[in-house]
């Protein structure tokens, strides 16, 4: 035998042969039905917000890793999740330089700061979007009708503004379900909401494509899927018992469940693997936690909308939760805590 | 007593790629020119040396007796001349002392004899002798001494023996073919563990990749012994003891503790064929069976192949692809890459796995743990890989052990098959349980 060059690793000497960089182009995947559902519905004003969300993200991670001396981090396809994500909260005439700047909370503040991939508490696109609601509260609850004539034809004078302007708003603005019931006790059709045939932000509308995209990750074990299984549940249940004691104070709870943010929210944003618990039981009941802070904000709290607080105390919680529920270890009797 | 669970929880499914050789009978390997025996092939003390340089030896003579309770006498495999004593290399890359042993051109396989041991007069306890003195360790692949596995500490029972024939290494096929080829051996060799533990039954547990094995075995089932056979679902690591004893009992073994403690004791169903074939002899173990496979390999197999032979003459004999470059003693798993091929066959060699430059991944990139929690799906033992890798890179190892249950953790590697950050955590684990174990002595 001639003279060869062995290759020496350790055990295991197989490997499943999925990578990061794999799962995170795969929740780019899943969310494509909702981003293009959102260009069709909202037209070139929401292609922009998405992609200026994305490229902010993008350019943010990649310039604060080269000034921190790391490799840059911007392949591994998780900044372009944030981007997309972060995009699809906003409405659809958010104002680009305001996107912009909300890309980079979310990646320099929700991520960076915490140590990168890995190390983030919260997720970064919802740190980046309440960066956004507390800085310009007003621009991210202009609403614009879905389906409107020109929306392929001209873009929303708001979407352009110059930064530091207050951005023109005209009539053109819907209001959302969400706040259509809170302010003016009107609700829409279940039907209408899951299909997206109503205003909100850009990629919230529509549930269905939402779920497609869920299904798909769930179907290539990429999402654990008793997150958002007990989020919707525990908003169902949750709501549906105050429906049955007053349906006339109260929302049915398919409103519920289809309305506002709730399904982006439980379906791809507090799925965050690295901001969720790590055990079933775990996510169970951080599923369960965030699905009543959902229905509590939205029924008594001051906002229309409750999805984004919820999922940023689940995430804050989450540590906690994976401290105290862990699987009881081969051959012990107690669980240790 | 509760029913059995039939699996365990957790666990993966590796690609087994056991087809290639499951089909080919064990063929008898030749005679290497020179024969390299270490004297440390076990747990426990070495052998001691009782021959010389330049003495002749016979085959099944002793070359080093057992050294204390926890060791076991080696045999000559081949009987030829002591070229000299001197340092062997090792598969963990340490020089230990070993004998080179250069057979007789006219060697056979007559071997010598030594006291027999009979089924139906000895006692539990000549037995056990019988077992250390023939050299029999744990032929899948641990090398524990046997007869000391099998001596039932004071206040304890042993109510059922437990035969493991899972095999759950991808690529092997030694104990499928030791089960469909040597019965008779496994059957008389159940009947001097029974006596020599005192179990009531004994259970033949093998995995449904096998069921042609199982069918067999249960076919030839003795009479009036309460012996069966069951059939668990494949997945890995369904070998390890505690997983086969929760498979077939629906028992676990206490964190820390021994099969005993749940009166079970486990032996691998090769060392089994050993008990049966070497003790009516008296005749100590001289060979094994070890399938030589991967797709580097040409003539793929299952070889009886004579302890000490050197590892660069099997891939000879067997023919290897020129770009080799992985070689493994073991399953792809759980086994050792090998550094250097001047090493030779011990008697935990369960297998050779030869990859080709095409199969090896060139390092993958490692990222950060992202918390995805599929090492806590896989960990057979439902420990937190993740939790623990991150507090192996804090280097804080006595909370690994002492809050995470480290020392549990017995190397199979799930979690690591499964990482999709690529994070080296068994390799951390060991690292962080021989750290424990440096400072817990200190």
């Amino acid at each position: 035998m001639k003279k060869q060059t062995l290759h020496i690793s350790t055990s295991p000497h197989l490997a499943q042969g999925t990578s990061v960089e794999v799962i995170m182009r795969n929740v780019v995947i899943a969310l494509m039905p909702a981003a293009l559902f959102s260009i069709y519905a909202f037209g070139w004003n929401a292609a922009l917000v998405l992609i200026t969300a994305v490229v902010s993200c993008l350019l943010t991670e990649h310039i604060l890793c080269r000034l921190a001396n790391k490799r840059s981090t911007v392949s591994d396809w998780s900044a372009i999740i944030t981007g997309l994500l972060l995009g699809l909260t906003l409405p659809p005439i958010f104002p680009l330089w305001m996107t912009f700047l909300g890309g980079v909370f979310a990646i320099g503040m929700g991520k960076f700061l915490f140590g990168g991939l890995g190390y983030n508490v919260f997720n970064p696109a919802l740190v980046g979007r309440a960066v956004l609601q507390g800085a310009f509260p007003v621009a991210i609850t202009t609403w614009y009708a879905s389906f409107s004539a020109e929306r392929f034809t001209t873009l929303h004078s708001a979407v352009l503004a110059v930064p530091f302007m207050e951005p023109v708003i005209d009539g053109t603005s819907g209001a959302t379900p969400l706040s259509a019931f809170k302010f003016d006790g009107i609700t829409s059709e279940a039907s209408d909401l899951a299909l997206g045939l109503v205003s909100g932000s850009t990629g919230e509308t529509s549930s269905v494509f939402i779920l497609l995209g869920g299904l798909y990750l769930v179907w290539r074990n990429f999402m654990n899927w008793r997150i958002p299984v007990a989020i919707l549940a525990t908003v169902f249940v949750f709501s549906g018992i105050l429906y049955w004691i007053d349906p006339i104070e109260y929302p049915s709870p398919l409103f519920m469940l289809f309305s506002g943010g709730l399904m982006l929210g439980a379906v791809f944003m507090a799925t965050d693997m690295v901001a969720s618990p790590i055990t079933s039981w775990g996510v169970i009941i951080y599923g369960i936690i965030i699905g009543a802070l959902v229905v509590i904000i939205r029924l008594w709290g001051g906002l229309p909308e409750g999805v984004m607080y919820a999922i940023l105390l689940g995430n804050a919680i989450s540590p906690h939760i994976d401290r105290l529920v862990r699987y009881r270890v081969y051959g012990t009797s107690l669980k240790t805590s | 007593m509760k029913t059995a669970k039939q699996t365990f929880k957790h666990g993966i499914h590796p690609p087994e790629n056991k087809e290639e050789t499951n089909g080919l009978p064990i063929r008898q390997f030749s005679f290497a020119p020179l024969i390299i025996l270490p004297l440390a092939q076990h747990i426990g003390a070495p052998s001691k040396l009782v021959i010389r340089e330049g003495q002749e030896v016979v085959r099944g003579q002793i070359l080093a007796e057992s050294d204390g309770y926890l060791s076991v006498p080696l045999h000559a495999p081949v009987s030829g001349l002591v070229k000299k004593i001197a340092y062997v290399p090792t598969i963990s890359g340490k020089m230990t002392t070993g004998i080179y042993l250069e057979p007789f051109p006219s060697s056979t396989q007559e071997t010598l004899e030594g006291e027999a041991i009979d089924i139906d007069s000895a006692s539990p306890e000549e037995i056990l002798i019988g077992i250390q003195q023939a050299g029999i360790v744990g032929l899948g692949g641990a090398a524990f001494p046997t007869h000391a596995k099998l001596k039932i500490p004071d206040g304890k029972h042993c109510d059922t023996l437990i035969i493991n024939g899972i095999e759950c290494e991808p690529y092997l096929t030694t104990d499928h073919r030791v089960m469909l080829e040597q019965s008779d051996d496994i059957f008389l060799g159940i009947k001097y563990l029974m006596k020599a533990t005192g179990a009531k039954r004994t259970i033949i547990g093998i995995e449904a990749n096998k069921q042609d094995a199982a069918d067999l075995l249960r076919e030839r089932l003795p009479k009036n012994e309460a012996i069966s056979v069951e059939v668990v679902p494949v997945k890995y690591p369904q070998g390890a003891e505690k997983m086969l004893i929760t498979a077939l009992l629906g028992k676990e073994v206490p964190s820390r503790g021994l099969p005993i403690d749940v009166n079970a004791v486990v032996v691998n169903v090769a060392t089994t064929a050993e008990i049966g074939r070497l003790l009516p002899h008296g005749r100590g173990i001289q060979e094994r069976v070890i399938t030589i496979t991967g797709p580097g390999v040409k003539k793929k197999g299952n070889y009886l192949i004579p302890i000490g032979t050197p590892l660069r003459y099997v891939l000879e004999q067997v023919g290897v692809d020129e770009s080799v470059s992985e070689v493994y003693m073991g399953g792809p798993m759980m086994g050792v890459a090998v550094a250097n091929l001047d090493i030779s066959i011990v008697k935990g060699t369960s297998g050779i796995v030869v990859f080709n430059k095409e199969q090896i991944e060139q390092a993958p990139q490692v990222y950060p743990c992202i918390k995805c929690g599929a090492c806590v799906d896989a960990c057979p033992l439902s420990l937190n890989p993740s939790k623990l890798g991150i507090l192996a890179k804090f280097e804080s190892y006595e909370k690994m052990a002492e809050e995470y249950h480290l020392m549990d953790c017995f190397e199979c590697g799930s979690c690591s098959y499964v990482c999709p950050s690529h994070i080296p955590l068994v390799q951390y684990f060991r690292l962080s349980k021989s750290i424990v174990r440096k400072r817990k002595v200190a």
